[in-house]
């Protein structure tokens, strides 16, 4: 009797105890180290410093300094103009990188998607000194000119300007493009490759028409990685780059150090947040995140 | 014109001595070795196989996606072994259908018209009336992943045929559909065929639809053809053990040759004189071979027609429906009988089976051990 009525009772749905209890150590870590301070940050921003204290009234001074001065103005358009330059230059080698890897690549693929991102396993620090060891006045770069006698003495047109700046970026960021861009490729059914082939359209236009279209997410994924990084980065600009191209990242780190004025270094860090949170809603736009 | 073609003027695609070999860790593996074959202008033709028999290969090296490592390839008697896919007039129907998936159904149509250069003003008419044509006018617009298996077929079949390629090549179009709407497009791909009179070139591991659909069928085996013929000449008068037991059920007997000319062969099995009709490779006198009679041809009871007769015990009857499969234990071995319609009459008394000597096929080549039946 007891279980012919226990069959026909419907079964009340449980509450998800485990399934949310699983959930609470992540809950808390994001809340701890990314909500608060976030919510820390938003609140320096409108504060202000008055004789080295921080005064705790609402103001939107801070966002006023940054907009109608014309120096942050000349940093702010330089930050997102090399992030941009870096994220294109990016896309312009991962794209025949990565299509080269998986089309030609057959069992050497793995190795060669390795030799990629090794560059990551190493410090960041070793790789942007690297440049400065290459491009130095007494690096590689003019040695090796001057032994060819191409130069008569060392040259100091290679590094500290905004194209050393760039180089190192393009170099240091390029595994963040490149593994987006290779998985893309890998996903890429080999049959529609050959279906185009077969409806006779040669390879440059199989790849313009079928292949572009189809790792675009990939490469929007790896250009929100690059413009990202670039975007917030200050030990380059300062390790490689000229005195005068100083960077958002090099504003931030000073207003948060020397200069001590945490308020105008929080709200630089909001417009920071402002400019890549656009360019990941275009790119999110696209269907950029399937790849990511 | 390619210089050996000239004696095959009137073959659209014409294979010579093609073989597609693949380095193994073991040496080398002959996917496809040696083949030949040709296929005539407008003809339904069929490469008939199990998975690893090289059908698949074979169609792909006349597509341009292998190139083969012996031989040559010919469509329209031009030498194309060598060309690149895009270069040859050849689409092809994918097992996947390998839509384009960021393209409609429209511009997966449009896709060989575009690449063609034509204008869109020439292309839209021609993609509308395709539509029409695959009585899918309302999916224009609709992307791949929204269609279902049979429509994404049609899309496939269009888009390989709107620019209307000399061969059209299938790899398996059937097999991602599910067994209801199969036999339904199997009978439009023919119809389709016959209206276009276009030559299509068909892969299936599926004998009934290689006979269905098919003007000629190659039956291949571990990379070689074993034998190409009309659904008709496969079935009935096989060349070989491998092709008679592929395709189709059948009782296979041992025997020696007895006496022989032109036409009939007398074979003794058991002890048991049985006429057949004498293979294409005339064995002689003494050989081994294998006879095979299909369990349909053979008939129950006296006939004055049937050149053979023997006596046996039924030992099991299997009721299927339109027919009855019965097993007869007769002193040649065990036969198996095919009868169509009525009640299972056969209960254990002695039957007498007969057959024609026209229906009792000599293989050559015999077993190594004797084969009884099915």
């Amino acid at each position: 009797m007891s279980s012919l009525s226990s069959s026909l009772t419907k079964r009340r749905s449980r509450f998800p105890v485990g399934l949310y209890a699983s959930l609470l150590p992540p809950l808390v870590w994001m809340t701890l180290l990314y909500f608060v301070p976030i919510a820390l940050l938003v609140s320096y921003s409108v504060w202000r410093l008055e004789a080295f204290d921080i005064v705790q009234e609402f103001t939107l001074k801070n966002f006023q300094t940054i907009v109608f001065s014309s120096a942050y103005r000349t940093v702010i358009v330089r930050t997102i103009g090399t992030a941009l330059g870096v994220t294109l230059i990016d896309v312009a080698i991962a794209l025949p990188l990565g299509y080269f890897i998986t089309r030609y690549g057959g069992r050497y693929r793995p190795l060669l998607t390795i030799l990629v991102i090794l560059p990551l396993w190493s410090s960041y620090l070793v790789r942007v000194f690297a440049w400065k060891i290459i491009l130095g006045y007494n690096g590689v770069l003019n040695t090796a000119l001057l032994s060819l006698g191409v130069l008569q003495q060392p040259s100091q047109i290679f590094l500290y300007n905004q194209f050393s700046t760039t180089l190192t970026f393009v170099h240091i960021w390029l595994p963040f493009m490149i593994l987006p861009v290779i998985t893309a490729f890998e996903r890429l059914p080999k049959d529609l490759i050959e279906a185009s082939a077969d409806l006779n359209a040669p390879p440059w236009t199989t790849f313009r028409r079928v292949m572009l279209p189809l790792v675009t997410p990939g490469i929007l994924a790896g250009s929100i990685n690059v413009f990202s990084l670039t975007m917030g980065d200050f030990i380059t600009p300062s390790l490689v780059g000229s005195p005068s191209g100083i960077m958002l990242g090099n504003v931030i780190s000073s207003q948060f150090g020397v200069s001590y004025n945490w308020p105008l270094g929080a709200a630089f860090s909001l417009v920071v947040m402002l400019i890549v949170f656009s360019g990941l809603a275009i790119v999110v736009r696209q269907g950029a995140l399937e790849n990511l | 014109m390619g210089t050996s073609a000239g004696s095959h003027s009137n073959s659209l695609v014409y294979l010579e001595s093609v073989s597609k070999i693949y380095p193994t860790t073991a040496g080398e593996f002959y996917a496809v070795q040696n083949v030949t074959l040709e296929v005539k202008p407008g003809e339904f033709f069929s490469l008939l196989g199990s998975s690893g028999s090289g059908k698949t290969t074979t169609l792909r090296l006349i597509g341009g996606f292998e190139i083969p490592e012996y031989g040559q390839v010919f469509i329209g008697g031009e030498d194309v072994t060598e060309h690149p896919p895009y270069r040859r007039d050849v689409h092809t129907v994918f097992q996947s259908y390998a839509l384009f998936p960021h393209l409609t159904v429209a511009e997966n149509i449009a896709y060989p018209l575009r690449i063609a250069g034509l204008s869109r003003s020439n292309i839209a008419p021609r993609v509308q009336e395709a539509l029409r044509m695959f009585r899918i006018p309302e999916l224009g617009d609709r992307r791949p992943s929204q269609l279902s298996g049979g429509q994404q077929q049609r899309v496939a079949l269009a888009r390989a045929l709107i620019s209307r390629p000399k061969v059209l090549l299938l790899d398996e179009p059937l097999s991602a559909l599910d067994a209801k709407i199969r036999e339904e497009v199997r009978q439009e791909l023919r119809e389709l065929q016959r209206q276009t009179n276009l030559t299509f070139i068909y892969v299936t591991h599926d004998q009934e639809e290689a006979l269905a659909l098919s003007d000629r069928i190659a039956v291949m085996h571990q990379g070689r053809v074993e034998q190409i013929g009309t659904p008709e000449d496969i079935y009935t008068r096989p060349e070989s053990l491998f092709v008679a037991q592929f395709i189709g059920k059948a009782n296979f007997l041992t025997g020696q040759v007895m006496q022989l000319d032109a036409e009939m062969a007398i074979v003794m099995v058991n002890g048991i004189a049985v006429k057949a009709v004498a293979p294409k490779q005339v064995p002689s006198p003494g050989d081994w071979v294998t006879l095979m009679i299909r369990p349909e041809r053979l008939q129950v009871g006296q006939s004055v027609k049937a050149d053979n007769q023997v006596t046996g015990k039924t030992a099991s009857v299997t009721y299927i429906g339109q027919r009855i499969e019965s097993n007869v234990d007769t002193s040649l071995g065990q036969l198996t009988v095919t009868q169509l319609g009525g009640s299972a009459t056969m209960g254990q008394e002695d039957v007498t089976l007969t057959w024609t000597a026209h229906d009792c096929i000599v293989i050559p080549s015999p077993p190594s051990s004797p084969v009884s039946s099915v």
